[in-house]
């Protein structure tokens, strides 16, 4: 529990009194202020039996000691009533990024190398300031032996890594640095025992400074790509209710086998592939079909893990561990479209594979045309590393970090976490966006399409019975702001077809149309039967996604192709294409003619971007360039996108693809500034008119301005 | 110029002392939610250090 504190940013040697089960930990997509900080943390204290409740900003999670009887969902539906969204994460799952011990080495280095710059700086400035003789030589002394055991410390990154490819006989960008950082070093202490005019500490020291800003912003960028990863996982409580002699026991589904009996609540996903063996209900397959209409299920019925279970409890019998689950045979498909994602190569490895070799080469070039022209070694060596060390990369190594750093903060207050550090630059590329439809462009949440035609009498009297349900549409009648009809009795709920209940004597039912003898209508309906009168059918629509709705003219506006294409019946797709203006659609597609469209789209030059949140769209979101998810979608499409929107407005994807296409324009400004400042410096280092103080305030004013061009990025 | 022997040592004596500080800083989880921190002093809560 020591290191569980550490995300909550409080001191990891403190003592475990209290508290004897694991904190709570929830996830607050939309958190940003003060306010939201004290809000949340009163409306939780006020709960009874919550001891403490920390907020993180930046990692937009609350850590809650609570009382063992406290549920996490208690919690989370308290402070949806105080308008804030929470989603439960799995504490055990987010191990790894609590400490982050990697990153604190790389800032202890930063600090190191920053420490022994400033003070080398210092004794430099006063050589340049024209120093002599003994005075000059002391100086140069004190900055060996600040500079060369910080060296050794600090930049031992950049060694370990440019070992790592020459082992393998490669060259990366480390190769140059290491050389440049190593060479400077040595030729300077040389320099000083031989009372040389010239010491380039300062210059080795501030590229190591320098490169590890960089290398510090990059690995900030991957990490929080990893825990955002992890996040996402621990999202998803993995646990099933096992029936062992007659009572129920939680038991984490990878520990199920085949034969085990589960019992699955209303409400509840299926863990696992099974067959009933007791009781009715009806179940959303939207997850892993589209279908938006809930199918009726009972006795030796197959179901599918990823279902959700809405009315009756059942029990279960195992057919298919998860491992072996229909979820895992969709996992198939995905590691097929996978192979073409990692072809991908980021723009800072493009410029790696043309950087490196070319700065070896002008650096023996020098040192071949000076021997040639002066014979004198110890000149031609000198000319050689102050090359090396000016043309080495530091605005280079800030050019992508910096952007990246700068773009994802910015979309992380928006809530929207980058999973893929090269995500921003493919995102960047997209000319055509696919969308899912159940789940992605509606919420998949029912809602009564236009209340006022149906008799009010009617409607009370339908709220009246929903009101003893929790099946979706039962829900969407509550919500409405309509007085339910009192007076019923004998209210009960038959699972898988309705309830009834008696008025006034007289049988009223609630549900399915061949259980209620209305005729089955084409769209989502529930249907009203009262004693000796024709049926009622209440018609549903599907909840558009707030947001979607500017965010499609927006995308039309950027020149996008738009396609829909959905697992669900042709009527209910045109329906929503209709009303968003989307051209393309394609209905009743199975997810490997998904993966086929997605895959046509890339072979005629088209840039996907794929939006969706089903199992069924796990492969065309893996196979596509770029993919989003909502933070609602099912964990393997999660897993499979490269991007998740954490709220539920999709309006913010729009700013998404203009922040990604402004931060890709100021990385390629970075890559032309940097290549400006080597063109005006290499001349004079190659001419041998180079100095330490030239190449201490080259180099600083070429990080400084990419630095600063990287927070331009919108 | 017989001042740099003590200067020196200062200088460096006093950057050390920095470093020091912002290693114990580090290890204190002081930088742990830097935004958290930047919000909290607009509250009126009484929060002086995290809660334990």
């Amino acid at each position: 529990m020591g290191a569980l504190d550490q995300t909550v940013g409080s001191d990891t040697e403190k003592p475990l009194t209290g508290a004897p089960c694991a904190p709570i930990i929830l996830s607050l997509p939309t958190i940003r202020c003060a306010g939201c900080i004290s809000a949340v943390e009163r409306g939780l204290a006020k709960e009874n039996g919550v001891e403490t409740a920390r907020v993180n900003l930046s990692l937009k999670r609350v850590t809650i000691e609570a009382a063992p009887e406290i549920s996490a969902d208690h919690l989370v539906a308290t402070l949806a009533a105080i308008g804030y969204e929470a989603h439960e994460l799995e504490p055990s799952l987010l191990a790894d990024t609590k400490s982050d011990a990697e990153g604190k080495a790389l800032i202890k280095r930063l600090a190191v190398a920053g420490f022994a710059m400033m003070n080398v700086m210092l004794l430099s400035v006063s050589v340049w300031a024209g120093a002599e003789a003994a005075t000059r030589d002391l100086m140069h002394w004190v900055s060996a032996f600040i500079a060369l055991p910080a060296i050794t410390y600090a930049a031992q990154p950049f060694f370990k890594s440019a070992l790592s490819a020459l082992k393998v006989r490669r060259l990366n960008m480390d190769v140059p640095i290491s050389l440049a950082i190593i060479l400077a070093a040595a030729m300077s202490l040389y320099e000083t025992s031989q009372s040389g005019e010239h010491a380039y500490f300062d210059a080795a020291l501030s590229l190591t400074f320098f490169l590890l800003a960089g290398r510090y912003l990059d690995h900030r960028t991957r990490a929080s790509a990893r825990s955002a990863a992890q996040e996402l996982a621990a999202l998803e409580v993995p646990r099933a209710l096992k029936v062992v002699n007659g009572a129920e026991v939680l038991t984490p589904v990878a520990e199920l086998a085949i034969g085990d009996v589960i019992a699955i609540k209303p409400g509840a996903r299926m863990p696992v592939d099974g067959v009933i063996l007791t009781g009715e209900s009806e179940v959303d397959r939207a997850f892993l079909t589209g279908e938006s209409l809930p199918a009726y299920v009972g006795p030796k019925c197959a179901v599918n893990a990823g279902e959700i279970n809405l009315t009756g409890p059942l029990s279960l019998k195992v057919t298919a561990t998860a491992k072996d689950s229909s979820l895992q045979k969709m996992a198939e498909l995905v590691a097929l479209a996978e192979t073409s994602r990692n072809r991908y190569t980021s723009l800072a490895d493009r410029a790696a594979a043309v950087y490196a070799p070319g700065v070896h080469l002008l650096a023996a070039l020098a040192f071949v045309g000076w021997m040639i022209l002066s014979g004198d070694i110890r000149l031609s060596l000198n000319i050689a590393i102050a090359v090396l060390i000016i043309t080495c990369p530091c605005a280079l190594g800030l050019a992508v970090p910096a952007v990246t750093t700068a773009a994802s903060g910015r979309l992380f207050r928006r809530g929207i976490l980058l999973k893929s550090a090269t995500a921003l630059e493919r995102l960047a590329e997209i000319d055509t966006v696919v969308f899912d439809k159940t789940g992605t462009l509606t919420l998949g949440t029912p809602v009564l399409e236009a209340p006022g035609i149906y008799p009010p009498d009617d409607l009370a009297l339908a709220v009246g019975l929903a009101a003893h349900s929790s099946h979706p549409l039962a829900n969407a009648l509550t919500a409405l702001d309509i007085t339910a009809l009192s007076g019923l009795t004998d209210v009960r709920e038959i699972p898988g077809h309705g309830i009834e209940a008696r008025l006034n004597g007289a049988l009223v039912r609630l549900g399915r149309a061949s259980w209620v003898g209305a005729d089955e209508a084409t769209q989502t309906a529930t249907h009203l039967l009262r004693d000796g009168q024709n049926p009622v059918s209440f018609m549903f629509k599907d909840t558009v996604r707030p947001g979607i709705a500017e965010l499609i003219p927006a995308l039309q506006k950027l020149g996008f192709g738009i396609h829909l294409i959905t697992g669900d019946s042709a009527p209910a797709a045109q329906a929503i294409a209709k009303r968003l203006g989307i051209d393309n659609v394609a209905a009743n597609v199975t997810p490997q003619q998904k993966l086929d469209i997605i895959e046509g789209l890339t072979a005629d030059g088209k840039q996907v971007l794929m939006v969706g949140d089903g199992l069924n769209d796990t492969a065309a979101l893996t196979a596509a360039h770029v993919s989003i998810s909502p933070a609602s979608a099912i964990d393997a499409a999660r897993t499979a996108s490269d991007i998740v929107v954490l709220g539920s407005d999709f309006s913010v994807l729009s700013d998404c693809i203009k922040t990604a296409r402004s931060a890709r324009a100021r990385i390629k400004e970075n890559f032309a500034l940097s290549a400006i400042y080597n063109l005006i410096a290499v001349p004079f280092a190659l001419l041998g008119f180079a100095t330490p103080l030239m190449a201490a305030l080259a180099m600083s004013t070429s990080s400084i301005t990419v630095t600063l061009n990287s927070w331009r990025v919108r | 110029m017989d001042v740099l022997i003590a200067l020196i040592p200062i200088s460096l004596f006093l950057g050390g002392l920095g470093l020091a500080g912002f290693f114990w800083m580090l290890r204190k989880g002081q930088f742990d939610d830097p935004d958290g921190d930047a919000n909290r002093i607009l509250s009126p809560d009484y929060d002086d250090k995290p809660k334990e």
